[in-house]
C-alpha cells in the first residue's frame, strides 16, 4: 500500500520534523511511504483570499500529484479539508477533473485519523513525560471529523497525561492570512486560548495543525509561559525531545 | 440606518480596548452557548427537525411568490391590508402613511430588525411621530441612542452599572431618585414608564419571526409580553416582515419554532409566542381595528437562487454571533451596521454593498462554528468567501496582499521554482539571522526535507 505524504507548505518551511514524525509513524504501521517532490501548497491562501483561478490550479497540481498512490495523508486537518471538502466542490465543474477530485477526496485523511480510522494502528511504543492539552483546531474538527483519533493514540503514549482545556473547540485566532489582516482581533482570540491552556495545568500544547501551533507558540513565546508545543505527530513519533515549537533552537 | 462598516479596522480596535465593553461581553458570551448546548442535548432530534425546516425553507422559497400571494389572500379575508415595499424608502413612506391616516403622535414598537435594517424610527421622528421601544433591551438602547448590538439581545453591550446610569439619567422627569440596584428593579422601572406608553400609542408597530400562508398570520416571539401589548392595545397593528419569513403553514411554523428559540437563548419555547390574525373581530374583546402588514424585500429576491440564496433561509436566532469568536471579541457595534457576527458579515454587503463593507467578509478565520449550530444549515464560512471572490474579482483587495498571494501563487504552481526559491530564501534568513535559533534551524530542517524526499522518490 503506498500512502503519499502531502507535508504541507508550513512544516516544510518551518516544522520539518512534522514530516519526518509522520513518515516515522506511518512506516511503523508498514505503510510504503512517499513524498513526492512536485508538492507546494494545497491553496488554501488563494482560496481564502479570493483568488479562485490560482486555488483551481494548485488543486490540480496535487490532484495530478496524487492520484497515483493508494492515499493521501496530510499532518493538518486544514490542508485535508481542502483538499477532501473543498478540491471537489472547486472542481466539480472541470471534466477532466471532477470526478479526479472527488476520488481523491475519499482517499485523503488527517495523519491520525488515518491511523486509528483507516489503519487501527494504535499500538505505540514511545514515551513523553508531561502533561498534553490538546486543541482542536476548526478544520481538523468541522471539516475532517477530528476528535477522539489524537486522544486516542496520545493515551497510548507512555508517561503522558490528558489534561482537557475549556473551549478547546474554540478558534485560536489563526485563520491563515486572518491573523495577519486582523491582528488585534486574532490576538485577543489567541490570548483567550492561551488563557484556557494555561487554566488547564497542562505544561505541553499538542494539536494537528501547525497553523494553530505556530499562532500559539507566537503567542506564548511572547508571554514567557513555560508551556511546551509540539504537533501530534511528534509526540507520536517520539520525536519530542529536541526544542517545541516556538523554543530557541540554536546550538 | 447610517454605515459605518467601511471603518470595521477601527471600530474593532476601539471595542477591543473598551474595557465595559468587554466586560458585558465577557459576561453575557459563555452565557447562550452554555443554554443553547443543554437545550441541544434535551433535543435528540435536533439534526432531523434541522433537516426538516430546510426543506421547509427551501420548498417555500422556490415558491415564494405563490406563498406571499396566499399570504396576502388570507390577510384581506381576516380583514387586514398587505402592503408590498421594494425599498426602505417605500417601507417607511407606507408606514409613516398608515401612522399620519390614524392621526398618531406616538407609536409603540415591539423589536424589529428589518424595522432598523430600513431606518423606520429615523423616518417616523423626520414625521414628528415619536417611536417608544418596548422589548426592554431596545427601550434601553433608545435611551442610549445607540442601535442595537445583537440581533436577539440588543443591549447585550452594556453592563448593568451603565444601564443605571442611563436609568437615572432619563427616568428623573418620571420622578426616579433611587439608584436601581438589582435587574427586578430596573425592569420594574421600565415597566412602570412603558405601560403609560402602551395606553398612549395610537400605533403598535411589530416585527415577525414568521409569516403563515395558511392562515395570514404573523408570528412573534417575545420574552417579555412586550409584543402583545403593542399589537393589541392600540387602533392600528403594523406588522413589518421581511418577505423570507414566510411558511405554508401552521406546521411548518412549528419545525421552525422548536429550532428557534433553543438556538437563540436555549429555551424550549420563548414565554411569549403570540399569532396575530387580523383585526379585532365583533366576538373579540380587544385587540386593534387595522391591521398592516408591511412586506419588505430589499435586495432579496435578487438573492433568490443566486450563490447567496441560503441566507434566505436564515430565521435570525443568533446562534452564529453568539458562538463567532469575532464577534464575542468586538461585539456587535464595530461592524458597523444593522446586523453584526457571521450573518451579518454575509447580509450587510448584500445590502449595503461590498464596497461599503469590504473588511466584514474578510475579518474572520472561518473557523466554520457558526455553521455549525444554525439550525437552518447555512454554510455561512462558504458564503463569506464568495464574498472573498467577489472582492478579488472587482481588485477590490489592497494592493500588497493582492501582490503578495499573486507572487506566491506564481511560484506556487511551479513546484520547481518554488522549491528553488524557498531554498534560497531560507539560505538568505539563515544568513540574515545569524544567532537566531529557529530560521538557522529551519534551513538545515528544510535540506533534511529535502534529502528525505530524494530518498524515497528517487525521480525527484
Amino acid at each position: 500500500m503506498q500512502v503519499a505524504l502531502f507535508a504541507t507548505c508550513l512544516v516544510d518551511l518551518l516544522r520539518p520534523t512534522v514530516g519526518f514524525a509522520a513518515i516515522k509513524i506511518l512506516e511503523q504501521a508498514d505503510c510504503e511511504v512517499v513524498v513526492p517532490p512536485t508538492q507546494t501548497c494545497c491553496g488554501q491562501p488563494a482560496y481564502n483570499n479570493g483568488d479562485r483561478q490560482t486555488a483551481i490550479r494548485l488543486a490540480k497540481q496535487v490532484v495530478d500529484t496524487f492520484y497515483r498512490y493508494d492515499y493521501i495523508v496530510v499532518p493538518s486537518g486544514s490542508c485535508g479539508g481542502m483538499i477532501k471538502i473543498h478540491y471537489p466542490e472547486l472542481l466539480k465543474d472541470d471534466p477532466d477533473y471532477a470526478s479526479k477530485a472527488a476520488d481523491l477526496a475519499a482517499r485523503c485523511y488527517e495523519l491520525t485519523s488515518f491511523l486509528v480510522d483507516v489503519l487501527k494502528h494504535e499500538s505505540l511504543d514511545v514515551t513523553f513525560k508531561g502533561q498534553i492539552t490538546y486543541h482542536d483546531s476548526c478544520s481538523s474538527l468541522r471539516e475532517m471529523g477530528i476528535k477522539y483519533q489524537p486522544r486516542r493514540l496520545l493515551a497510548k503514549v507512555n508517561g503522558c497525561q490528558l489534561k482537557e482545556m475549556a473551549d478547546t473547540e474554540s478558534c485560536c485566532g489563526f485563520g491563515g492570512t486572518f491573523c495577519v489582516k486582523y491582528s488585534a482581533i486574532s490576538t485577543r482570540m489567541v490570548d483567550d486560548k492561551v488563557n484556557n491552556i494555561k487554566a488547564s495545568g497542562a505544561d505541553t500544547l499538542v494539536a494537528a495543525d501547525l497553523g494553530c501551533l505556530l499562532n500559539i507558540a507566537g503567542r506564548i513565546k511572547r508571554l514567557g509561559l513555560p508551556i511546551r508545543i509540539f504537533h501530534v505527530a511528534e509526540v507520536l513519533a517520539g520525536m519530542a525531545q529536541g526544542p517545541g515549537i516556538g523554543e530557541d533552537e540554536s546550538r | 440606518m447610517k454605515s459605518s462598516s467601511l471603518t470595521f479596522r477601527a471600530n474593532a480596535e476601539h471595542a477591543l480596548l473598551d474595557t465595559q465593553l468587554q466586560r458585558a461581553l465577557d459576561k453575557a458570551g459563555s452565557g447562550f452557548i452554555e443554554r443553547r448546548r443543554a437545550a441541544m442535548d434535551a433535543l435528540p432530534v435536533f439534526e432531523q427537525l434541522r433537516h426538516t425546516a430546510r426543506e421547509v425553507k427551501e420548498h417555500t422559497l422556490s415558491l415564494l411568490d405563490e406563498y406571499l400571494l396566499q399570504f396576502e389572500r388570507q390577510v384581506i379575508s381576516n380583514g387586514g391590508q398587505v402592503h408590498w415595499a421594494s425599498t426602505p424608502k417605500q417601507a417607511t413612506d407606507i408606514i409613516v402613511g398608515l401612522c399620519h391616516e390614524a392621526n398618531a403622535r406616538k407609536v409603540t414598537k415591539g423589536k424589529t430588525m428589518v424595522g432598523e435594517e430600513v431606518g423606520l424610527n429615523e423616518a417616523l421622528q423626520a414625521a414628528g411621530i415619536s417611536p417608544v421601544e418596548t422589548d426592554l433591551g431596545e427601550y434601553i438602547i433608545q435611551l442610549a441612542d445607540e442601535p442595537p448590538s445583537h440581533i436577539i439581545a440588543p443591549a447585550i453591550h452594556k453592563t448593568r452599572e451603565q444601564i443605571t446610569a442611563l436609568f437615572r439619567q432619563h427616568h428623573a422627569r418620571y420622578g426616579l431618585s433611587q439608584p436601581l440596584e438589582t435587574v427586578p428593579a430596573i425592569v420594574n422601572e421600565a415597566r412602570q414608564v412603558l405601560r403609560e406608553e402602551f395606553i398612549q400609542a395610537e400605533v403598535g408597530i411589530t416585527g415577525a419571526n414568521l409569516l403563515i400562508a395558511e392562515t395570514g398570520s404573523t408570528v412573534l416571539v417575545t420574552n417579555e409580553g412586550n409584543g402583545d401589548l403593542t399589537a393589541s392595545l392600540p387602533r392600528v397593528h403594523i406588522v413589518i416582515a421581511s418577505i423570507e419569513k414566510i411558511v405554508p403553514t401552521l406546521e411548518d411554523a412549528t419545525v421552525i419554532l422548536r429550532l428557534l428559540a433553543r438556538s437563540a437563548t436555549g429555551q424550549e419555547i420563548t414565554s411569549y409566542t403570540s399569532f396575530f390574525t387580523g383585526p379585532k373581530r365583533q366576538t373579540d374583546l380587544d385587540g386593534p381595528d387595522q391591521f398592516h402588514v408591511v412586506l419588505v424585500d430589499n435586495g432579496r429576491t435578487n438573492m433568490l437562487g443566486n450563490e447567496f440564496h441560503p441566507m434566505l433561509r436564515c430565521i435570525h436566532c443568533g446562534a452564529c454571533l453568539n458562538h463567532c469568536p469575532v464577534y464575542s471579541a468586538i461585539g456587535g457595534h464595530a461592524y458597523g451596521w444593522v446586523y453584526p457576527g457571521p450573518m451579518g458579515s454575509v447580509l450587510t454587503p448584500l445590502m449595503i454593498g461590498l464596497k461599503q463593507a469590504p473588511d466584514l467578509p474578510q475579518a474572520s478565520s472561518l473557523c466554520g462554528r457558526c455553521a455549525e449550530v444554525c439550525p437552518m444549515s447555512i454554510p455561512l464560512p462558504d458564503l463569506l468567501r464568495q464574498h472573498r471572490f467577489q472582492l478579488a474579482d472587482n481588485g477590490a483587495v489592497k494592493l500588497k496582499p493582492r501582490l503578495a498571494l499573486a507572487a506566491w501563487g506564481f511560484l506556487a504552481t511551479r513546484p520547481r521554482l518554488y522549491h528553488w526559491v524557498m531554498n534560497m530564501m531560507t539560505r538568505v534568513l539563515h544568513w540574515a539571522s545569524r544567532g537566531r535559533g529557529r530560521l538557522q534551524k529551519m534551513d538545515l530542517c528544510r535540506w533534511k526535507l529535502r534529502s528525505v524526499c530524494r530518498w524515497l522518490d528517487p525521480k525527484s
